[in-house]
């Protein structure tokens, strides 16, 4: 387990070291770093001081190296547009996000879960063909336009949600929903999927023909063995959903670290936006290290296999 | 799946002459056909209907802002699908947003695909530190929330249509690159790569001519399933203000022009998203089917 467990940490860190690699590398990919520095109206003499500033001045490789120490102390730099360090600018946003996620992540399992099932267990059946269509066009909606499509009736015509912001339950809905309804439609073709194979295994049939009742067999038998794809897909979505659900959360104006991105790129804020790509792979790589350890833990299989990916 | 029964099929007789195609077993399912023939609707009004619009889809007329769809002429002119806020023909705009979707789609996938391919063919064959190096380079780009890439890509690159095209290579290459190592991994070892090695033929002879036309049918399903992904990110970014910038029209743009008006133009929003809608869905359909028929094996891969 150790072992395992050692293999995977140094993954991460390999990973965000090479994040943080790239996000350099975008900084510098343009041949001057200074000009995505500073705002539009800035002077010859403002940019002298932030390339002095910023050591810009000084060779590559030193500016590399101390961009990676720079982040690894926790500092991302200094916003522009509001006067305040980009990291308690994330800080201040990474709760609406994490409250988001949360609530989608729910949508999703609970959605994606009982469509996947009720597909399954009734193969062939309209119920079976009706839920793939759901889920077909669930992965074919553009979120920001089934979420405007939500707010007109929902928002407007019924007026039962509020349109947009950060508030109560009430507001979490509709964009919970949207977020979380995409990746219900992929669990729930997933679900679907691996839930079929296991349904046609030989201790699913020996379960029945010794009488179980069909939930026992449904619920303790074949989902239990079904969920591991299923929960690996959960585990990298609910760290997509962390990392910023840009799409949705701009369009519910939701004060999260998505849309906090974007409103950095539209207000040229380069360090803000370096910063929520630094701070959205590192919460990914951080659930996904989590949900694998969690997986070690449930199947003792996976401890001893080759590095999972 | 595999038979719970004893009674073992005898296999299939082949006919070869009269084999089915995989085109043939592709079309020949319900989802593969009504994949295709929106696909067939959705080039045709794009790279068709889309070079004689009704109006210049940039033309202003602020006589009539606002006006819903409707058969009847209002001024002088029918507009089918009704105008926006400066009075512009939303069917015009639809047509030549559209064509603009599906280039920039058919620009970015094979771009990324050859990129992808390279990168995975030669890391995957030769191995070595070019190998670990880049494959961590895929990990930690993977690791970066794929719209949230895009938007840090934007803010370097700027916007525009040169630039969103760039953005959604860089931020489409790794998954190809990542499946196409895993295999040549394994194709590397077969026999025929084997043998071929022992008649002396060069690394480039053997990539070329055994290991490539055993990657592409997972490149063909790969690239169709990127499809409708690429139209949704350009869209989306658009949709942000970080894609295609006026005057050019786009579906995603036309959704946010919407966005203040949703109050009492639900059609300004409703009608591109269709679009949109039955674009990906096109692409959603013919890609299942495609993976079904040329490579079962990535089965729940889910999308690049």
């Amino acid at each position: 387990m150790s072992e395992y467990l050692v293999r995977r940490l140094a993954f991460s860190l390999t990973a965000m070291l090479g994040v943080i690699t790239i996000v350099f590398a975008l900084l510098h990919v343009t041949g001057d770093p200074a000009a995505l520095l500073v705002t539009q109206d800035a002077t010859r003499q403002d940019m002298e001081r932030i390339r002095h500033a910023y050591g810009l001045d000084q060779p590559l490789s030193v500016q590399y190296a101390r961009f990676v120490e720079r982040v690894v102390r926790g500092d991302l730099g200094y916003s522009y547009r509001q006067d305040v360090p980009v990291t308690e600018l994330i800080a201040g946003h990474l709760g609406a996000t994490f409250e988001l996620a949360l609530a989608s992540l729910a949508v999703a399992i609970v959605l994606g879960v009982a469509l996947g099932m009720a597909a399954a267990v009734r193969r062939g059946s309209g119920i079976d063909a009706a839920a793939m269509t759901v889920a077909l066009f669930g992965t074919s909606m553009p979120s920001f336009w089934l979420g405007l499509l939500l707010i007109i009736v929902f928002g407007v015509k019924l007026g039962w949600l509020p349109v947009s912001g950060y508030g109560g339950l009430d507001h979490l809905i509709m964009p919970a929903f949207v977020l979380g309804g995409f990746y219900a439609a992929q669990v729930s073709r997933l679900t679907r999927t691996s839930l079929l194979e296991v349904l046609d295994q030989d201790y699913i049939r020996t379960g029945r023909a010794k009488g179980l009742r069909a939930h026992v067999v449904l619920f303790k038998h074949a989902l239990r063995n079904a969920a591991l794809p299923v929960l690996t897909v959960l585990g990298l979505s609910f760290g997509q959903m962390l990392g910023g659900a840009v799409v949705v959360e701009s369009i519910f104006a939701w004060p999260g670290m998505g849309r906090l991105a974007v409103q950095a790129v539209l207000g040229r804020d380069f360090p803000v936006v370096q910063g929520a790509a630094i701070t959205g792979a590192a919460v990914f790589l951080a659930v996904n290290l989590t949900v694998d350890l969690v997986y070690g833990w449930v199947d003792p299989r996976l401890r001893s296999a080759g590095q999972q990916a | 799946m595999a038979g719970s029964t004893l009674v073992f099929e005898a296999p299939a007789s082949r006919r070869s002459p009269g084999r089915r195609s995989p085109l043939r077993r592709l079309l020949r399912s319900p989802s593969g056909a009504v994949g295709a023939a929106l696909l067939a609707v959705v080039l045709a009004a794009g790279f068709g209907l889309s070079f004689a619009t009704p109006y210049d889809p940039a033309a202003q007329n602020l006589s009539i802002p606002v006006h819903p769809p409707s058969l009847a002429a209002v001024r002088g002119g029918v507009h089918l699908l009704g105008t926006d806020q400066l009075g512009r023909d939303i069917l015009s705009r639809l047509l030549v947003g559209l064509r603009i979707s599906l280039l920039v789609a058919l620009a970015v996938v094979p771009l990324s695909m050859l990129l992808g391919l390279t990168i995975g063919m030669v890391t995957g064959y030769r191995g070595g530190w070019l190998d670990v190096a880049l494959m961590r380079l895929v990990d930690a780009q993977l690791s970066i929330p794929t719209l949230l890439l895009a938007v840090a890509v934007v803010a370097v690159l700027g916007t525009g249509l040169a630039q969103i095209v760039a953005v959604l290579v860089v931020t489409g290459w790794p998954g190809y690159a990542r499946v196409v190592r895993a295999e040549v991994l394994s194709l590397r070892e077969r026999e025929f790569a084997a043998a071929a090695r022992a008649v002396g033929a060069s690394d480039g002879r053997i990539l070329a001519q055994h290991v490539l036309p055993n990657v592409l049918p997972t490149m063909l399903v790969l690239g169709t399933l990127h499809l409708p992904v690429v139209i949704i990110f350009e869209a989306a970014l658009s949709f942000l203000g970080l894609g295609i910038q006026p005057p050019t029209p786009s579906l995603g743009q036309m959704i946010a022009g919407a966005q203040d008006l949703v109050w009492q133009a639900w059609w300004m929003p409703t009608i591109p998203g269709i679009a949109i809608t039955l674009v990906v869905l096109a692409f959603n359909l013919l890609g299942d089917r495609m993976r079904d028929v040329l490579d079962p094996r990535l089965r729940g891969l889910g999308p690049v």
